[in-house]
């Protein structure tokens, strides 16, 4: 059974046009997922439905087969649980006024899980290879890409089974994004990535499978290696040739 | 972006400005005062004691009143008055103006729109005007009426404020960070919301403090505030105003007293903004 099915998926702002139309998706566990588009192609829409903090406005969307139901709080709690984000930008995605504790904390408290509060943030914490001090400081004083990796962290304390991750090195500098893919490789050893990007060259590293995004509309999915050697779409192709490429510098 | 320095920064330190010591130690001593008037005061406020209208001497340190009374002593009570009503007014319009701004900002568009219209409208109106109407429209002039009138006239000020502020903090990634972690919207205004819209938010509370206080003077001095006997400010420079030729200290040291208690307050608040926003705190 897929995590999370999507089946004839569109989605208005207001009365407006769709943004999304007709989305067929589904995210198995253990099979990272690139969704790739250039701005205005709908990936930050089809991300807010994948996090449940939009609903389609057409089509039905399903986790473990359920239907999400925002009065269901069961089926909510568990959709909470398993499904964490990590955010584009590392400055606007951490509480300044927290200390870096209760930011990764939230989930637990939030999500009520019953795990040792301290030892999980110390985990957590040590597994985006941040120090155990990084817990009493606060976001204003760690650099950009320790930043992103207190997102991380807060993203995977309470062991969620889909992490959602948006543009999550664009705003990072190279070397730091080659560390943060390489934390991200290992992360999705025991969880399963969804990685909204713009860029093809960075999805591709990570992904098993890719999404291609136009216009609200996906124009080609499949393995990730098929379609990086052979695109079918010219939207695709175009996306390839326009892209650098991360594993070119690695 | 950069990622790792092999070292974290050091941790931050708390700054206390000079400023902000000056403004804590003005505050503090109106307070003192004002708290000390309970239980001593150095003459009987409605007592004649000395002559009237005399300068400052050894035994009446800001001289009497045109009927005697000693003038220290009276100033003394003003700034427990303006105490109460600053204070008082602060507590109502923080009550108000902060419930009503985190509705708005958490309203639907229209319900917004008729908020954001209202505030505008009441805050079109003078602090003092609305407060005279307030005023005017209760029993009479009273220590009560005149808080909650200088109050209610803040608390659009306050509202629009909260309004604006919490709506930047609701677009931040962290909120929605919180709502897919299942933070509850109570759960976000208590951990996200008021935490960081506060420093700014008590930096207006002492703003609107110290405006209370003038404005308390202002409705003193025109006859709408705290009624006799109770020595306000503004009612003693009120009284002053016939003689200030002759006996201008009758204005001078309420005068002081007021803008010494202003100047503080602001001091005060922009030092208290460093104290609450760990951001603004330097390296150590």
């Amino acid at each position: 059974m897929s995590l999370i099915d999507l089946s004839a998926v569109s989605f208005a702002y207001g009365r407006g046009r769709n943004v999304l139309d007709g989305i067929d998706l589904k995210i198995e566990a253990g099979r990272n997922l690139g969704i790739v588009g250039e701005s205005g192609s709908g990936k930050t829409t089809i991300l807010r439905l994948l996090l449940g903090l939009a609903r389609p406005t057409a089509g039905r969307m399903t986790f473990r087969g359920e239907g999400l139901d925002p009065g269901n709080r069961a089926v909510m709690r568990g959709f909470r649980r398993a499904v964490q984000a990590v955010f584009q930008d590392p400055y606007s995605s951490l509480d300044p006024r927290q200390k870096v504790f209760d930011i990764v904390a939230e989930p637990l408290r939030s999500l009520k899980i019953d795990m040792d509060i301290d030892d999980a943030v110390a985990g957590a914490l040590a597994s985006v290879d941040l120090p155990p001090d990084a817990a009493r400081r606060y976001p204003h004083e760690f650099s950009g890409g320790q930043r992103q990796r207190i997102a991380i962290a807060r993203a995977i304390v309470s062991r969620p089974e889909l992490v959602l991750a948006d543009e999550v090195v664009s705003a990072l500098d190279l070397t730091t994004r080659i560390r943060i893919v390489d934390l991200l490789k290992t992360l999705s050893e025991r969880t399963t990535l969804v990685l909204v990007s713009h860029d093809i060259g960075f999805v591709a590293l990570l992904c098993h499978d890719l999404v291609i995004l136009e216009k609200g509309r996906i124009v080609e999915q499949g393995a990730a290696r098929d379609i990086l050697s052979a695109p079918q779409h010219p939207y695709t192709r175009r996306l390839l040739d326009s892209t650098p490429r991360l594993m070119d510098f690695a | 972006m950069t990622d790792d320095a092999p070292a974290l920064a050091q941790p931050s330190s708390l700054r206390l400005t000079p400023a902000f010591l000056i403004g804590a130690a003005l505050v503090g001593l109106h307070v003192v005062v004002g708290l000390m008037t309970l239980v001593w005061t150095p003459y009987d406020p409605t007592a004649m004691t000395g002559g009237r209208l005399a300068p400052p001497s050894l035994l009446h340190w800001a001289g009497t009143d045109r009927l005697g009374r000693d003038l220290f002593t009276e100033i003394m009570i003003g700034a427990r008055i303006a105490l109460a009503v600053g204070s008082g007014a602060v507590t109502i319009a923080a009550a108000i103006g902060v419930t009503v701004g985190l509705l708005a900002a958490f309203a639907s568009r229209a319900v917004d729109d008729v908020l954001a219209a209202t505030l505008d409208i009441l805050i079109a109106f003078p602090t003092l005007l609305l407060a005279m109407l307030i005023v005017a429209a209760s029993d009479g002039a009273s220590l009560g009426t005149a808080i909650l009138a200088i109050g209610v006239a803040a608390s659009a000020i306050v509202a629009r404020l909260t309004r604006i502020l919490a709506r930047r903090v609701l677009a931040m990634d962290y909120v929605t960070a919180a709502r897919v972690s299942g933070t509850s919207w109570l759960g976000i205004v208590r951990i996200h919301v008021l935490p960081n819209i506060w420093p700014t938010l008590v930096v207006n509370f002492a703003l609107q403090f110290g405006l209370a206080v003038i404005a308390e003077a202002s409705l003193s001095y025109l006859g709408l505030g705290a009624p006799p006997p109770n020595a306000s400010w503004g009612r003693l420079l009120q009284e002053a105003q016939a003689t200030v030729y002759t006996a201008p200290f009758g204005a001078v040291a309420p005068g002081l007293a007021l803008v010494s208690l202003v100047i503080g307050l602001n001091l005060f608040a922009d030092g208290l903004r460093d104290v609450a926003d760990p951001t603004r705190r330097r390296r150590g």
